[in-house]
């Protein structure tokens, strides 16, 4: 009984998860070819331990080796990173103040207030993402607004640059830096700002001395929750970036299905892994000093 | 007590302004006339009927239905499993394996979950289909239903079990009649978690389906790499409305749940 | 022991030159409909240590956040040190607080929250940490000065907490329930400890609590609340003595209160209470009439218990043991008297190997003094 609860999900995992990673990692060392699957060596069990050796002996780093000497790769996982982390800014931008409002005001607003900020994270991701090509064209909502305005006499070109880009994450990602800094916020004992303004603070001073310190836990987290997705952003770059909006999940996506270079591909996904391992500590580092902090 | 300032009012209304005007204007332009999706030329319904006309469409919708609910349904019973075996049975053999097994799919770039899957279908020479969809989404589903049940696990009294044992229930009785019926809220929101992730995922779907079953988000992001359409405006207000009338139905319903929970314990004092 | 004159007596509520530290005049507070205050008039003197002692809901925490400038009048004025308070934010007063919760920054290291106000006021470094050294010392924790609050255990977060607000040199300390979140022993070694540091700090105290006891300990003045309303503003002793309402004497300490009808008002109060009885005699708690329904509040502890009927006291009962109650350093024991009431009182156990000559069902007299018990209208 004990045994069939562990073991279900562990196998699954296992055989789901963990070994599919074991491929990826073995493709990324062998040579492309015209043959299906179009990847040589494959294992060839009925040669026995010569045919296992021989195998492995056909393994190199010659796909790493590659990523490295032309500039395309080098650029792209560069440029993920930048707009990784300019998007994560701007969210925390435009999120902190949302959090903040939310966390301040009344308490039976506020169930109703966390469901707004639900809701979309329940809708589609890729309508979302959709939205803002009618509304970033050229001929686009925006665009028709701006000139309404008399703020431009000629339309903006938006959709097909980065900044697309950063809106389309900053408006898709929202709801995951809002909720951890509404969380920590929330949960903030009212008396501290008291007490802040009681010694002497003014109410702008009690905010920088007093909350804001408060909600770095939660801002850690949401810039985390942001940023370790949009590393390997796919949808958003492809739909709303241009053609020089290089990211990585994008190389990826290409070199798989229109190169159908699958050792590359599997190469740049293994260096993706790696480059995300370093955020993903952190982030769980974050995660556990919390939960100590609030025992 | 406290009041709004200025500034919070203001950056709640932006807030929300930002988060629902792009969606509102998606839904209205559903219901326009013109092509021209940008251009406002009357109200009409004929894209929903475009849309109900559209076979691939509606295929597509089936497929992803299908898949939705199988892989949910078995992530479900995976993913508690899964939760119940980290939070309740202390240590076993590769525990620690276990758990990063757990966590990991939550943050792994959808596109290396996609390429690593459609690796292994490959290499075991599994033709690409409905069942290979189903297979990735419940390996990535299963994580997040036991993040959710996990979490409710935890703030739960270990003593009931206890109890219903001392009281003579077998292991899995105690289970059946006492910790599913109080995680059973989190299995269900676990469950229909596990269902719009996966309705929603475009990438993994991508790289293990086969020709014969495109899911919609596939079918969705190919017609729109050409443009914006009106059908697809439609579409998206169709899982817009839907999920809506799912999300408020769902939190009324828990909200009635927990006044009558005070309620009664107000009258029992 | 030397008797000290009276003139030595600290009371500067007697003195008619004495000038208040706070003067509330005529104060109101409503929340909508609710009025949390109601038309309170009170003075505090410099260097008292003055009590708001109510049920939770009485309006106690709200008058003292008025004093700290966290809420506001809805009319009526009320100054410190001669200034009026109305406009003035809290952190432009020269009041502090202690918070329930203690509101300790969980950021900061002990050291640095009691710095904290200092550094709002400019100080130079040396001064602040001069400082916070003496504070640390006065509260006798400078072994955790680095410590974080979540590091220290919660006798010590409340000593962090009063050292922050005393840390300012504030003319006024407002202290909400201090030490509701201590165990008992440790909230009465407290309450002496805070008497000590208010001395020597000589700074005025307003504590506001809930608990009778914690109020009696350490007030030079109580003032019991209800309802948004002063009952009663007065010395401990005058409190449990001679307490002007039943609310006072019932909240206060323990209290038999007999139900019956003022007789006669001649030599003291007469109040009858059962048909064909004697009426039981007393002092008037407050002005009556005759004819007034009145209860007869008489403490357990001035109630002597005895086999044989006492011939030299007017006011004497006979009942039947229903409960003994041992607790050591006095018992307990419950009458119940023929015509229902059930009378509690209190014999204190002196010597160590006392034959306690009472057991269950046994028939005894209850009697006390005519200036024992008050007859306070109802």
């Amino acid at each position: 009984m004990r045994r069939l609860l562990v073991g279900v999900p562990y196998v699954w995992l296992l055989v789901l998860f963990l070994v599919p990673f074991g491929i990826v990692l073995k493709i990324s060392l062998s040579d492309i070819a015209l043959a299906i699957p179009p990847y040589t060596p494959t294992l060839d069990l009925s040669g026995g331990w010569a045919g296992i050796r021989e195998f492995f002996s056909q393994l190199d780093l010659e796909n790493y080796v590659f990523l490295t000497s032309d500039d395309l790769y080098w650029k792209a996982y560069l440029s993920s990173l930048q707009i990784a982390v300019i998007a994560t800014f701007l969210t925390l931008l435009a999120g902190f103040p949302i959090a903040y409002g939310m966390a301040r005001a009344p308490e039976e607003w506020r169930p109703a207030l966390l469901m707004l900020v639900i809701l979309p994270f329940w809708t589609s991701f890729l309508i979302r993402v959709y939205a803002w090509i009618g509304i970033l064209s050229t001929e686009g909502f925006l665009n028709q607004f701006l000139l309404w305005t008399g703020l431009i006499s000629e339309p903006l070109t938006i959709l097909n640059t980065n900044t697309a880009v950063y809106i389309g994450i900053v408006y898709t990602y929202l709801p995951f830096m809002i909720l951890p800094i509404y969380a920590t916020l929330e949960r903030m004992d009212a008396s501290l700002l008291e007490a802040a303004e009681d010694l002497g603070c003014s109410r702008i001073q009690a905010f920088w001395l007093v909350t804001l310190p408060l909600a770095r836990p939660g801002v850690v987290a949401g810039c985390f929750l942001v940023f370790i997705p949009t590393l390997g952003e796919f949808v958003i770059p492809s739909l709303l970036g241009g053609s020089d909006t290089l990211m990585i999940g994008k190389v990826l996506w290409e070199e798989f299905f229109n190169n159908r270079d699958w050792p590359v591909a599997s190469a740049v996904a293994i260096i993706l892994l790696l480059i995300l391992i370093v955020p993903i500590i952190l982030f769980q580092r974050n995660q556990q000093l919390n939960r100590e902090a609030e025992q | 007590m406290r009041r709004l300032s200025t500034f919070n009012i203001v950056s709640l209304t932006l807030g929300f302004a930002f988060l629902y005007v792009p969606m509102l204007i998606l839904v209205i332009y559903s219901f326009n006339e013109s092509k021209l999706v940008t251009v406002w030329a009357g109200f009409s319904t004929k894209w929903y009927g475009e849309l109900l006309q559209n076979e691939a469409m509606i295929d597509a919708a089936w497929v992803t239905i299908k898949v939705a609910f199988f892989s949910s349904t078995l992530a479900t019973v995976l993913g508690t499993m899964a939760a119940y075996v980290l939070v309740r049975r202390g240590r076993f053999f590769g525990r620690t394996v276990f758990s990063g097994m757990i966590y990991a799919p939550l943050v792994m770039p959808e596109v290396i979950t996609g390429l690593s899957l459609l690796l292994l279908f490959i290499a075991i020479g599994l033709d690409r289909g409905v069942l290979t969809i189903v297979l990735a989404h419940t390996t990535f589903a299963m994580c997040y239903v036991s993040v959710v049940v996990s979490s409710r696990l935890v703030s739960f009294d270990d003593s009931l079990e206890e109890a219903a044992l001392d009281l003579g229930a077998s292991p899995f009785e105690a289970f059946r009649l006492v910790t599913l019926p109080i995680i059973a809220p989190a299995v269900i929101s676990g469950w229909l978690l596990a269902f719009t992730l996966s309705l929603d995922d475009l990438v993994i779907a991508s790289f293990t389906a086969g020709p014969s079953s495109t899911t919609l988000p596939i079918k969705i992001f190919s017609s729109v790499r050409l443009g914006v359409s009106p059908e697809i405006n439609a579409l998206s207000t169709i899982i817009i409305a839907i999920v809506t009338l799912g999300v408020l139905t769902a939190s009324i319903v828990s909200k009635r749940q927990i006044s009558q929970r005070l309620r009664e314990e107000a009258q029992a004092g | 022991m030397a008797v000290s004159g009276k003139d030595d007596v600290f009371a500067p509520w007697k003195d008619a030159t004495a000038e208040p530290l706070i003067k509330i005049n005529g104060v109101t507070k409503r929340f909508g409909d609710f009025t949390a205050i109601d038309n309170i008039s009170l003075e505090i003197y410099p260097q008292e240590f003055f009590a708001l002692l109510g049920p939770s809901g009485c309006g106690k925490t709200t008058l003292m956040r008025m004093l700290a400038g966290f809420e506001t009048p809805t009319s009526g004025v009320i100054s410190i040190d001669g200034q009026d308070m109305s406009t003035v934010p809290p952190n432009k007063r020269a009041v502090n607080m202690m918070f329930q919760s203690y509101a300790l920054f969980p950021h900061l290291s002990v050291w640095e929250n009691i710095a904290f106000g200092l550094r709002r006021d400019g100080l130079d470094k040396e001064k602040i940490a001069a400082r916070v050294e003496e504070m640390l010392k006065l509260v006798q924790l400078g072994k955790f000065a680095k410590r974080k609050p979540h590091q220290i255990s919660g006798g010590q977060r409340q000593r962090v907490a009063l050292a922050r607000s005393l840390a300012k040199a504030p003319k006024l300390l407002l202290l909400d329930e201090p030490l509701g979140a201590l165990d008992k022993k440790l909230r009465q070694e407290t309450q002496f400890e805070l008497m000590d540091i208010q001395e020597k700090t000589g700074t005025t105290f307003v504590i506001v609590t809930h608990d009778q006891e914690e109020a009696m300990t350490v007030a030079s003045r109580v003032a019991v609340m209800d309802h948004g309303q002063l009952i009663q503003v007065e010395t401990p002793e005058v409190i449990y003595e001679q307490p002007n309402s039943v609310y006072v004497a019932d909240f206060i300490g323990d209290v038999n209160l007999i139900e019956g009808s003022v007789s006669g008002l001649d030599s003291g109060a007469e109040l009858a209470w059962a048909e064909g009885r004697d009426p039981l005699i007393g002092q008037p708690g407050a002005s009556l009439s005759k004819g007034q329904s009145a209860s007869f509040a008489i403490r357990p502890e001035k109630i002597a218990i005895s086999a044989e009927e006492p011939q030299d006291r007017r006011n004497r009962v006979q009942g039947k043991i229903l409960d003994i109650g041992y607790l050591g350093n006095l018992s307990t024991y419950h009458v119940e008297l023929p015509d229902g009431p059930i009378i509690k009182c209190e014999v204190g156990n002196r010597s160590r190997i006392e034959r306690r000559d009472f057991t269950w069902e046994d028939e005894v007299w209850l009697s006390w003094s005519d200036t024992a018990g008050l007859v306070l209208p109802r």
